[in-house]
């Protein structure tokens, strides 16, 4: 009856196309159709506030802060600073040393990061040993013929990349070694692990900074300085080793047992046992946890400017206070223009980690399932 | 001479194989640990020492009873500069607490807004939500402090020119002038009808759940509880005769007078600090509720319950328990991410600790330590306390 019934009657007539979307996805209900309406307002309202600050009210052309009193973005001033924003002040004439580092970055991270691309262990290697030794050579000089550049001198991009990816990095080794430690059958290691861990993620990042400049110089002998930047980094790699062994902590939970004995069944040493069957398997698991820890500290990088290190924003900051470019909407250029940059960044890192997350679930799923059931 | 050859490769044997013991190398390599450890510990004590003897600052916590001979800003107990380094230190605790208290309300209320927005049926609202979650976790919140503070902020008007807000509060360079709440005697009748009607409103909801248990029937506590807790007070207030009246802020010369003033300050950081915590909160709200189980929602229909109580009795329940820890995570990180403060000048605890009292007296070593045991007790106290929370909500098994 009821399938005769469907079979004699036509389908119902219904509305298709753009038409059936904007029904059932903005208007299925009366509340629907009043937020649909209120979202259509709030989207005009942030969009016409944007145009007409950054283009319609904005000012393009112009030598100083006098000249912005339009009430809408000063984009002379970006114009004028935008070379500090990414070096600091790195001396102009010898900006392409930072230039060629970030391309020999770029020459190694893309096929690092690109999945198709084979040979991940030679690109590795690449950016693990080659690529740091380039660096520290290309970015203070001081050797082959390189006029030396102070720390001092470096900021904007500049610094806020050294400091994240160096920091990273650094962490890296610290964090694998803590993470370890917190599930070591040692218990001296392991409460000294857990201490650290510990004390590090319940204090703010401040704090630690404060200690990189007000207490480090306190703990060397007379005589001994280390570098403010050198300082700062220290501290950076502590404080995210502290986050990302948690992190790491999370994949070594998750192998499976069976694969510790069977390392053990095999005679393996733990150097072995971890190296070769432990870690590979875990580290591979936290892809997407160790890029969250990377974009965390790229944000957190920002801090550095509290003890006198000019980051992006330390610059942008310093730039929104310059005298000649004072003016009511120089503030809002700089911190938009800045919080631009960053965005790319951590926008582009939060993508890439939702990519490999994807990857990892469809071709780890064996590993996935089993984390789960044990 | 061959009982002496017999018996020294065994015995070297036995060392050998004490060695290999993994019990022993264990030991072995903790007490190595710990030597280096100690080692490092005594060097840079030694250095301490040392610096500080050639610096002439005496160590040790006598400076807390010194004379600050500093003021500060805004302080939630009385406070001058004649009062101690001690009594500072209150002082910028009470200001981080109080930002973090607040922050962590607005932080929850705009995430809830948002997390619920995200799973909204409407495209374009789902839309927005997830726009705003992607702009603003993506830009560092000292980024944002700043733009709240020196960008939106410093570009109020004068005093002369303040927005009026309902209410007679106003808004302007300065900060917010809003009316305050002047307690004349008798008040207290109206507090103590509050407690009671807090305790009549927990014995009520006990005896009806005892009921429910015993009877089955639901007794309707809404209401009742409404009525204990606000009519039972507006009652005593009315009964006393209003013993409180509004101070509202004048504007007189070239500032407001009166009323309570909220500075710039403390609403760049409120701001800031809610917004960006709120993108985060957002993301856990949202998986918390998509980690309930679809089942559950038509287990719920097909027993007949209506919409509000599934909401109410079947699916917030199981949410929160997946929430809870993680919020507890994010209003940790808000309390500490309360410290970049000091880069906008709001008097907190590392503002006014770390900051003015460790430049005034030098104590690098007493400040940082005590700056860090205090956020260390902080977060302590807030896990404790949501531990304590997720265990009385966590599922009951049998």
């Amino acid at each position: 009856m009821e399938r005769a019934g469907h079979a004699a009657t036509a389908p119902q007539a219904r509305a298709v196309g753009p038409i059936r979307w904007l029904r059932e996805n903005l208007f299925s209900s009366w509340t629907n159709a009043v937020l649909t309406v209120l979202a259509l307002w709030l989207i005009w309202e942030l969009v016409a506030t944007l145009f007409s600050w950054g283009v319609l009210h904005a000012t393009w052309q112009g030598r100083d802060g006098g000249d912005c009193r339009e009430g809408g973005a000063c984009w002379p001033f970006i114009n004028a600073w935008f070379g500090q924003f990414l070096y600091g002040r790195y001396p102009d004439a010898e900006r392409w040393r930072v230039n060629l580092t970030y391309g020999l970055a770029i020459a190694g991270l893309v096929p690092l990061m690109v999945p198709q691309v084979p040979g991940k262990l030679w690109s590795s290697l690449y950016m693990l040993v080659v690529f740091p030794a380039l660096a520290v050579i290309l970015l203070p000089g001081g050797v082959l013929g390189l006029r030396h550049v102070t720390t001092d001198l470096w900021g904007g991009l500049l610094v806020t990349l050294v400091i994240s990816s160096t920091g990273i990095a650094a962490a890296f080794p610290i964090a694998i070694v803590l993470a370890l430690g917190r599930r070591s059958r040692m218990p001296i290691v392991r409460w000294l692990s857990v201490g650290f861990i510990e004390v590090i993620r319940g204090v703010p990042l401040i704090t630690v900074l404060f200690m990189a400049s007000v207490m480090l110089p306190l703990f060397l002998p007379e005589g001994w300085t280390i570098d403010k930047l050198v300082r700062a980094l220290i501290m950076v790699a502590l404080f995210s080793a502290a986050y990302l062994a948690e992190v790491i902590r999370g994949g070594l939970q998750a192998i499976p047992r069976g694969q510790f004995e069977a390392a053990d069944a095999l005679g393996l040493s733990y150097p072995k046992k971890m190296g070769l069957i432990v870690l590979p398997q875990a580290l591979k698991l936290v892809i997407p946890g160790i890029v969250g820890s990377f974009i965390a500290l790229f944000k957190d990088t920002s801090l550095v400017l509290i003890i006198g290190i000019y980051d992006l924003l330390g610059i942008a900051q310093v730039a929104s206070s310059a005298q000649t470019w004072l003016s009511p909407s120089t503030p809002m250029t700089a911190y938009v223009v800045a919080g631009a940059i960053f965005w790319v960044f951590c926008f582009g890192m939060s993508r890439y980690s939702q990519m490999l997350e994807r990857r990892l679930a469809a071709g780890g799923q064996r590993a996935v399932t089993k984390a789960i059931e044990t | 001479m061959a009982v002496s050859t017999g018996t020294s490769p065994r015995a070297k044997a036995d060392l050998k194989g004490l060695l290999y013991r993994p019990e022993v190398r264990q030991i072995v390599w903790q007490l190595a640990l710990l030597a280096a450890l100690g080692f490092a510990a005594y060097w840079v004590v030694n250095n301490v020492a040392a610096n500080l003897r050639r610096q002439n600052i005496a160590s040790g916590f006598d400076f807390l009873g010194r004379i600050s001979g500093f003021d500060v800003a805004q302080s939630l107990i009385e406070y001058s500069n004649v009062s101690t380094y001690g009594r500072a230190f209150w002082v910028g605790l009470l200001n981080t607490l109080l930002v973090a208290a607040l922050g962590i309300v607005a932080a929850t209320v705009i995430g809830f807004i948002i997390g619920i927005a995200r799973l909204s049926s409407n495209w374009l609202v789902a839309k927005m939500a997830a726009a705003y979650v992607e702009v603003v976790r993506n830009v560092p919140l000292l980024l944002q402090l700043f733009f709240w503070y020196y960008a939106v902020l410093k570009n109020m008007p004068t005093p002369r020119q303040s927005f009026a807000l309902p209410g007679g509060a106003f808004f302007n360079v300065r900060g917010l002038y809003i009316p305050a709440l002047e307690f004349q005697p008798g008040f207290e009748m109206v507090l103590g009808a509050l407690v009671l009607g807090v305790v009549a409103t927990v014995a009520l909801r006990w005896w009806g759940r005892r009921r429910q248990m015993l009877t089955g029937q639901r007794f309707p506590l809404l209401w009742p509880s409404l009525v204990l807790l606000f009519g039972l007070p507006l009652l005593a207030y009315f009964a006393a005769g209003s013993p409180a009246t509004l101070d509202y802020p004048e504007l007189r010369g070239f500032n407001f007078q009166g009323g309570l003033a909220v500075q710039p300050e403390l609403i760049a950081l409120l701001l800031g600090l809610s917004i960006y915590t709120a993108s985060f909160i957002a993301e856990i709200v949202r998986a918390g509720i998509l980690g309930v189980a679809k089942g559950q929602t038509e287990a719920a229909q097909a027993l007949g319950l209506t919409r509000g109580q599934t909401l109410r009795l079947v699916i917030v329940p199981q949410a929160t328990r997946i929430i809870i820890p993680p919020l507890t995570n994010q209003y940790l990180n808000l309390t500490k991410n309360s410290s970049l403060a000091v880069a906008i000048g709001y008097p907190d605890f590392v503002s006014v600790f770390a900051g003015t009292v460790l430049n005034q007296t030098g104590q690098a070593v007493e400040v940082v330590l005590m700056t860090m045991g205090v956020y260390l007790a902080l977060s302590l106290i807030t896990s404790l306390f949501m531990n304590w929370f997720n265990s009385r909500m966590a599922l009951v098994e049998r």
